[in-house]
C-alpha cells in the first residue's frame, strides 16, 4: 500500500513535470528549451505545391538520380525565398499512382501565401543564348523605310529575327557572378564559360569582329554589343539596364541551371494565415470543452475510479502534447481533431476495467480482489480492440495521400499506444494507491458506479 | 436479452436504414470534393458585407454579388458555382485552372481591384492527382476491412463451438459494411440537399469509424468468448450471447458517449475546416455502436441457428 502510494506520487510528479515542460517550451529562453508545436500548412498558412515530373525520356537508374538532383535544385531555389522550414520531397512510383503520374515533387512553403510567385521561382528555367547578327544586316535594318514605318512592337520582332543561333548557350556557362561596371558602376552579370564554351566563344568572337552578339535571356534580347576583338579567356559580361535584384536573379538562375527533369504544376493549395489561426483556436477550445465534460461524466458515473480516470486522462494529454513537440508531429486541423477523438477513446480502457470491477463486486468479491480481477479480465478486450485501431492507423499512414491524412494517422497511432499506458498502467497505480482497503458501505459506494446508488 | 429476443425487429430496422442509404446513393450519388474530382476551390472574403443584388452590373462596384461573380467567372468555366461563406465572403468552386486563368479569376473576385478582398484559401488540384487520391482511398478502406477481419479470425481462433471463428470475422465484415453504408447514405442525402462534398477527410472519417466499430464489436465478441468458456453445455447459445450483450451494454454506451462528447465539442467549437469530418464521424459512431451492440450479436445467434438446422 505504502509502496504503491510512493510509486503513484512519482508518476504524478513526472506527469506534472512533462505538463510544465509542454507549457514552458512554448517560448524561447527557459530551461525547457524552445520546442513549439509544429503546425501544418493548413494551420500556419502557406503554400503546398505538387508537381508531376516527366520522366518518360529516361530509364531506370537515371530516373532515381535525376529526381534526387531535381530535389536539390528546387531546394536551393526554395531556400532563396527565405522560407523557414520549407519541405521539398520527391515521391517515386507507387503502385497506385496513375499512368505518367508516378513521379512527383512536393513543395511546402509555410508562411508563403503568394503561390504564383513561389511557383514562378521554382519552375523557372532560364534560357541564356548567344546569337549573332552581321553588321550589314543591322545597317540594312536601320536604313529600311518599310520597317521604320511599322509599329515599335513589330520593329522589335523583326530586329530579333536578324540574330542567328550560334550554339553557345547557358549550358556552357560554368559560373555566373554579380559584377559592377568599372566606369558606370552599374550592376552586370559576369560569366565564366566551360572549356568548350570558352573555345566556342573565342571562335565566334574571332570570326565576327564588327558584328553584333545578341544576348538573349528567355527569348528576350537583353543586350547586343559589337564584337571588338577576339575574346580568349572564356569570360564575358552581360551589361544592360539591369537593377541589382535583376542581376542577382539571373546569376542565381544561371548557376543553378535548368531543372534536370521537366516538371508541371498539378496542384496548388494556399491557405491564408487567418483561417489557420481560427482552426487552432477552435481546436484548443473544443479540446478543453471535451476534456471538462468527459471529466464531469467520469466522476459522476464512476466516482473514485472515475476521478482516477480523469487524472490518467490528464497524464495522457500531457504525454501526448510533449510527444507532439519532441517527435515532432506536424499538427493539421485533422490531427487536432484526431487527438480530441483519442481523448474520448483513451477513456475506453478505463470504462472497460471499471465496469468489470463492478461486476466482480456484485459477485461478492472484496474491493481489492474486484480491482485485480477488473484489470486482469478487461485486458483481452483492450488488447484486441487497440490492435485493430493500430491496424487502421498504420494503413491510413501508408496510404494517406496527403500530409493531412498521414498527420491524423500518426496522432491516432501514438494516441492508442500512449492511452494503453495511461489507462492501464498509470490508472492501476493510482487506483491501488487511493482505493479503500476495507469493505464498508462508504467504500463500496465510492468504488461502484452509476448515477444513483 | 431484449436485443437478442427481438432480433427480427432489429433486422427490419437495419434493412430500412441500409435500404434508405442505398436508395439515396443510387439516386443522387456522392458529390466528390476537388481532392477526388480535381478542380479549384477558392475562399474569398470582403472587407465589407456583400450586398444582395441580382444585377450583374454591380461587378464593378465595391463588393460583387454572388450572381456577379458567377457571371464574371463563367467566361472561364461556365459550370462555376459560388456559395456564401460567412457573412462577407464566398466559396468559388470551378475546374482546375492554369496560372493565366487563375490571375483572371482573382481579378474578377476583387471586382478588378475595386473590392478590397482577401483570398483566404486557394486550392487547385489536377484531375490526375484527384483520381490517384480516390484510388488510394478505396484501397485503404478495403485493406483496413481485410486487416481487421484477419486479426479477428486470428484472435478468436480457439473459439470454434458452436460458431466457427471465421464466422466472427464474417459478421464483423457485415457490420463494418453496414457502418460505412449509413454515413455514405447520409452524405448522399446531405450532398443532394445541402451540397456536402466527400473528400479525403471524409474517407479518414470512414476509416476511424471502422476502427471504432470493430473496437465495440470485439468487446462484445470477447465477452461471448469468455462466457462460452465456462457456460454449461446445455445452455442455449442465444442466452450466452444475450448475457454477453447485457454485460457489455453499459460499457459500450459509455465509451460511445465519451467519444461523442469529444465529437460534439469539436463539431460546435472546432471550426469550419473539420465540421463535415466531425459530422461524418458522429453519424458513423452512432451506426457503429448500434451495429456492434445489437446487429452483430443478433447475427451471431442467427448464424448458429442456421448451422444447427443443417
Amino acid at each position: 500500500m505504502f509502496k504503491q502510494r510512493i510509486k503513484a506520487v512519482y508518476v504524478l510528479i513526472f506527469a506534472l513535470l512533462i505538463g510544465y515542460f509542454v507549457y514552458a517550451s512554448q517560448v524561447a529562453g527557459t530551461w525547457a528549451g524552445f520546442h513549439p508545436f509544429h503546425l501544418g500548412l493548413d494551420l500556419s498558412g502557406g503554400t503546398h505545391l505538387v508537381y508531376s515530373a516527366d520522366v518518360s525520356k529516361m530509364s531506370g537508374d537515371d530516373i532515381t538520380s535525376s529526381m534526387a538532383s531535381l530535389r536539390d535544385v528546387v531546394e536551393r531555389r526554395v531556400n532563396t525565398l527565405g522560407v523557414s522550414e520549407p519541405i521539398v520531397q520527391t515521391q517515386l512510383g507507387g503502385a497506385l499512382a496513375g499512368e505518367g503520374n508516378a513521379y512527383k515533387l512536393i513543395v511546402e512553403l509555410p508562411g508563403i501565401t503568394d503561390a504564383d510567385k513561389a511557383a514562378a521561382e521554382i519552375g523557372q528555367t532560364p534560357v541564356l543564348e548567344f546569337r549573332l547578327a552581321t553588321a550589314a544586316d543591322i545597317k540594312a535594318f536601320q536604313a529600311s523605310t518599310t520597317i521604320l514605318s511599322q509599329s515599335t512592337t513589330t520593329q522589335a520582332l523583326e530586329y530579333i529575327k536578324l540574330f542567328k543561333e550560334t550554339g553557345l548557350t547557358g549550358a556552357m556557362v560554368s559560373r555566373a557572378s554579380v559584377q559592377f561596371n568599372n566606369t558606370t558602376n552599374a550592376p552586370q552579370v559576369g560569366l565564366q564559360f566551360t572549356s568548350d564554351g570558352a573555345k566556342l566563344f573565342g571562335d565566334i568572337t574571332k570570326n565576327n569582329i564588327g558584328n553584333y552578339i545578341g544576348i538573349f535571356l528567355d527569348g528576350a534580347l537583353v543586350s547586343a554589343p559589337v564584337v571588338q576583338s577576339e575574346i580568349t579567356g572564356g569570360q564575358a559580361q552581360i551589361s544592360g539596364s539591369f537593377t541589382l535584384p535583376e542581376v542577382q536573379k539571373v546569376v542565381r538562375d544561371l548557376n543553378f541551371g535548368a531543372l534536370p527533369v521537366p516538371i508541371s504544376l498539378i496542384s496548388t493549395q494556399t491557405i491564408g494565415p487567418s483561417l489557420g489561426q481560427a482552426a487552432v483556436n477552435g481546436g484548443i477550445y473544443a479540446g478543453v470543452v471535451a476534456f471538462i465534460i468527459i471529466s464531469i461524466f467520469l466522476v459522476l458515473w464512476y466516482r473514485l475510479p472515475g476521478l482516477v480516470a480523469v487524472v490518467a486522462l490528464g497524464v495522457y494529454t500531457a504525454l501526448m502534447l510533449a510527444l507532439f513537440k519532441m517527435i515532432p508531429v506536424t499538427l493539421s486541423a485533422a490531427g487536432i481533431a484526431g487527438f480530441i477523438i483519442t481523448i474520448g477513446m483513451a477513456v475506453d480502457a478505463n470504462i472497460l476495467i471499471f465496469e468489470r470491477m463492478k461486476e466482480e463486486l456484485r459477485r461478492g468479491r472484496g474491493i481489492s480482489d474486484a480491482m485485480h480481477e477488473g484489470f486482469a479480465r478487461a485486458w483481452t478486450s483492450i488488447r484486441d480492440s487497440n490492435i485493430s485501431s493500430i491496424i487502421t492507423g498504420v494503413i491510413l499512414y501508408y496510404f494517406g495521400s496527403t500530409a493531412i491524412i498521414t498527420g491524423f494517422a500518426l496522432v491516432f497511432v501514438v494516441g492508442v499506444g500512449v492511452s494503453m499506458f495511461t489507462a492501464i498502467t498509470a490508472s492501476r497505480m493510482f487506483l491501488y494507491a487511493v482505493a479503500p482497503r476495507k469493505t464498508t458501505a462508504l467504500s463500496t459506494f465510492l468504488i461502484s458506479n452509476g448515477f444513483i446508488k | 436479452m431484449w436485443i437478442i429476443n427481438n432480433r427480427n425487429i432489429l433486422y427490419v430496422f437495419t434493412a430500412v436504414l441500409i435500404g434508405v442509404s442505398m436508395v439515396a446513393l443510387a439516386l443522387w450519388g456522392l458529390k466528390p470534393g476537388i481532392d477526388f474530382a480535381g478542380g479549384t476551390l477558392i475562399e474569398v472574403s470582403y472587407d465589407s458585407k456583400p450586398t444582395i443584388s441580382l444585377s450583374t452590373t454591380t461587378l464593378m462596384t465595391t463588393v460583387p454579388t454572388q450572381t456577379a461573380l458567377i457571371g464574371g467567372i463563367s467566361a472561364i468555366d461556365p459550370a462555376v458555382s459560388v456559395r456564401p461563406s460567412g457573412t462577407n465572403g464566398f466559396f468559388v468552386r470551378m475546374k482546375a485552372v492554369t496560372q493565366a486563368e487563375k490571375a483572371e479569376v482573382i481579378s474578377v473576385l476583387s471586382a478588378h481591384g475595386t473590392a478590397p478582398s482577401t483570398i483566404k484559401s486557394f486550392d487547385s488540384i489536377g484531375p490526375i492527382l484527384g483520381a490517384e487520391s480516390l484510388r488510394k482511398a478505396i484501397v485503404s478502406i478495403i485493406l483496413v476491412i481485410l486487416g481487421i477481419v484477419l486479426y479477428i479470425t486470428f484472435a478468436f481462433r480457439k473459439v470454434s463451438e458452436p460458431v466457427k471463428s471465421w464466422k466472427y470475422g464474417l459478421i464483423a465484415i457485415i457490420s463494418l459494411v453496414h457502418d460505412i453504408i449509413i454515413p455514405l447514405g447520409a452524405f448522399a442525402i446531405l450532398g443532394h440537399y445541402a451540397g456536402y462534398e466527400v473528400d479525403t477527410l471524409f474517407v479518414t472519417a470512414l476509416l476511424v469509424i471502422l476502427g471504432f466499430s470493430i473496437h465495440n464489436t470485439i468487446v462484445v465478441f470477447d465477452r461471448v468468448r469468455e462466457n462460452l468458456s465456462h457456460a454449461s453445455a446445455n445452455k442455449p447459445f442465444a442466452n450466452v450471447v444475450g448475457e454477453s450483450v447485457n454485460q457489455t451494454l453499459t460499457r459500450s454506451i459509455n465509451t460511445s458517449l465519451t467519444v461523442l462528447i469529444a465529437l460534439f465539442a469539436l463539431y460546435i467549437f472546432g471550426g469550419e475546416a473539420t465540421q463535415h469530418f466531425t459530422l461524418a464521424l458522429i453519424i458513423g459512431i452512432l451506426a457503429g455502436t448500434y451495429s456492434s451492440v445489437a446487429f452483430g450479436s443478433s447475427l451471431l445467434v442467427t448464424f448458429e441457428l442456421w448451422t444447427k438446422k443443417k
